[in-house]
């Protein structure tokens, strides 16, 4: 009973206990890990088979009943894939894009949450109040009228129409990375940006000297999101990029896909490719995904 | 001061209100101008008032794809809710290991869409693929998964139920946040493990599942990229998701005016949609502020 109730290890994040006020019996707690390992089965298992179907040989995948380790252990398939279509390039456009998302999401968001949270300005408030009520707006709206755009400028098949708009706060869902950095900055003392003002101290150096600094974890946050969500992304993509010299990852995978209808192997190892650069990320940021996704639910 | 404060603060907030007015406000009016209109690209749009409105009631596709995003919406997020919750409940007790099981079930989020499609195609596969070959195992008949009509639909639904995890994590913030006082009062009064769940955790959970039902209804609602790669719609357009009919119809049928109208349909359905999930949540939200009344 000791080893059940020991304190969580250092490293896991602390939970309040809640349901603990009288020692769970011994197979209540036995049937709570059962319950997970049950839980965790369905959810590893799709993983697994992805794994096992990159590393096998055809002849082996489509024997039945279903084998699991691979053997031999098919290394090519993945440089099979990979060099079938220039996935390193896809790879490299994909970056492009997510990097410049990013930089202009984050820099013209937070620079707008100042504005939003630290000056004042009359209309401040209801200007705010607009800019949130575009949340509620489905992407289909926007897509149409806003492809027209882009072909009129002749920028279809570029970048541009991918990127410009973080430029512009992130359009659509860069509200929400607003409203979540104006949460943050509201945390910190005035009294810092008053003493600054104080010393002849422009709004911007406090902004940037002062606010941005001590904002980290936010910022890191919506660095991620946005970082996922242009690396993600399938439909701007589809809608944009037309030579297969700019793919990206998805548009890229979903082209082999149609390609390689049966070959599963290469399949597998393509989209294992394309999964496994998140995923390590995921493990260097866990913390602040998780940071994240709670903030963003609490929002209400 | 004062007017510097205003000055910087105009400039400092123009990306931002830019951004708003030529990627939300301009095309949204656009669009709802284009929907008024019969317009193939490269021809000049012409005024056609309600026609493309009128069109959708007698177009059978409309319907087929209002119901199969319906079906999905239906589905998809009572499910999703239902295991989130639960499992969030089970990380909420003092369980070892928190940050690795939180993980595993996490992980399945953290898949790009395409490739977890890719995958899914592949684990649906009617011959070969991971679930087939699992029943076959368990002795029980093959499904067409994805590829039978009545099968599709329910076959996303449970592709969808694997990304759980945000709404999990979310639920789990949650459950962390129930103040403690509450169980003990329960376990004075002689309550046992049910009347927590039913008495304190539940009515203090309703505003975290209520926000999860409103973002879990609206998204559903956008499905697109499982239509797009793995069914294109069919088998006979039983997963015609409605915004896949709408890129169909705008971009491979070049009818930018109907697919306008069908787009503003959308954003009015979810708006009304929106609005009797907050009507009713009156109903069965607590709210601790509205709770002091």
């Amino acid at each position: 009973m000791t080893a059940v109730a020991a304190p969580e290890k250092a490293g896991s994040r602390g939970v309040a206990p809640t349901q603990g006020l009288r020692k769970p019996r011994r197979y209540g707690r036995i049937l709570l890990y059962v319950a997970l390992v049950l839980g965790a089965i369905p959810t590893l298992l799709p993983f697994v088979w992805l794994v096992r179907s990159a590393l096998m040989q055809d002849a082996q995948m489509f024997v039945s009943p279903p084998e699991w380790i691979p053997s031999p252990f098919q290394w090519s398939n993945f440089g099979e894939a990979l060099t079938s279509q220039p996935f390193g390039r896809y790879f490299v456009n994909t970056l492009v894009i997510a990097v410049i998302s990013v930089l202009g999401t984050v820099l013209t968001c937070s620079v707008a949450a100042f504005s939003f949270s630290r000056l004042r300005w009359r209309g401040r408030d209801v200007v705010f109040a607009l800019l949130l009520s575009g949340v509620m707006l489905p992407y289909a709206v926007t897509l149409i009228p806003t492809f027209v755009m882009w072909q009129e400028l002749g920028a279809l098949d570029t970048i541009a129409p991918l990127t410009v708009p973080s430029w512009f706060a992130g359009a659509g869902g860069g509200v929400f990375n607003i409203f979540l950095l104006r949460q943050f900055f509201l945390t910190i003392p005035f009294e810092l940006d008053e003493a600054a003002y104080i010393d002849g101290a422009s709004p911007w150096r406090v902004f940037w000297t002062i606010v941005m600094p001590l904002s980290k974890p936010a910022i890191i946050v919506v660095t991620i999101f946005t970082f996922i969500g242009t690396w993600n992304d399938f439909l701007g993509p589809l809608l944009y990029l037309q030579s297969e010299e700019n793919y990206t990852l998805s548009l890229g995978l979903a082209s082999f896909q149609s390609m390689y209808l049966t070959q599963w192997g290469y399949l597998m190892a393509a989209s294992a490719a394309v999964i496994a650069p998140i995923i390590a990320l995921f493990f260097f940021l866990q913390r602040y995904f998780i940071e994240g996704v709670t903030l963003t639910g609490i929002k209400n | 001061m004062r007017r510097l404060e205003t000055r910087w603060g105009i400039l400092m907030a123009l990306p931002a209100i830019l951004g708003f007015l030529i990627f939300t406000i301009g095309p949204m009016a656009a669009s709802a101008f284009f929907s008024f209109t019969d317009w193939t690209i490269g021809a000049s749009p012409s005024f056609i008032g309600l026609d493309n409105y009128t069109a959708m009631v007698g177009d059978e596709l409309f319907w087929k794809s209002l119901t199969a995003t319906t079906y999905y919406t239906l589905g998809s997020v009572p499910l999703v809710l239902i295991v989130s919750f639960a499992v969030a409940m089970l990380l909420n007790q003092k369980v070892r290991g928190l940050s690795a099981w939180r993980t595993i079930f996490y992980l399945p989020t953290l898949v790009p869409a395409i490739a977890n499609v890719v995958l899914w195609i592949w684990i649906f596969n009617p011959d070969f693929g991971l679930l087939n070959s699992l029943l076959r195992q368990g002795g029980l008949p093959d499904s067409q998964w994805i590829y039978g009509e009545s099968t599709a639909v329910p076959s996303l639904i449970i592709m969808s139920t694997w990304g759980f995890g945000n709404t999990m994590v979310i639920f789990l913030a949650g459950l962390q946040g129930v103040p403690r006082h509450l169980y003990e009062a329960v376990s004075i009064d002689g309550g046992g493990a049910w009347r927590r769940f039913w008495h304190v955790t539940l009515p203090m959970m309703t505003p975290t599942i209520f926000y999860n039902l409103v973002v879990g209804v609206v998204g559903t609602f956008q499905v697109f990229n499982q239509a797009y790669v793995m069914t294109e719609g069919g088998p006979n357009h039983a997963t015609l998701f409605y915004v896949y009919y709408l890129f169909r119809k705008a971009f491979t049928e070049s009818e930018m005016g109907y697919a306008s109208a069908l787009a503003w349909t959308l954003f009015m359905i979810i708006m009304v949609v929106t609005f009797l999930m907050f009507r009713n949540a009156r109903r069965w939200v607590y709210y601790e502020m509205a709770g002091a009344r």
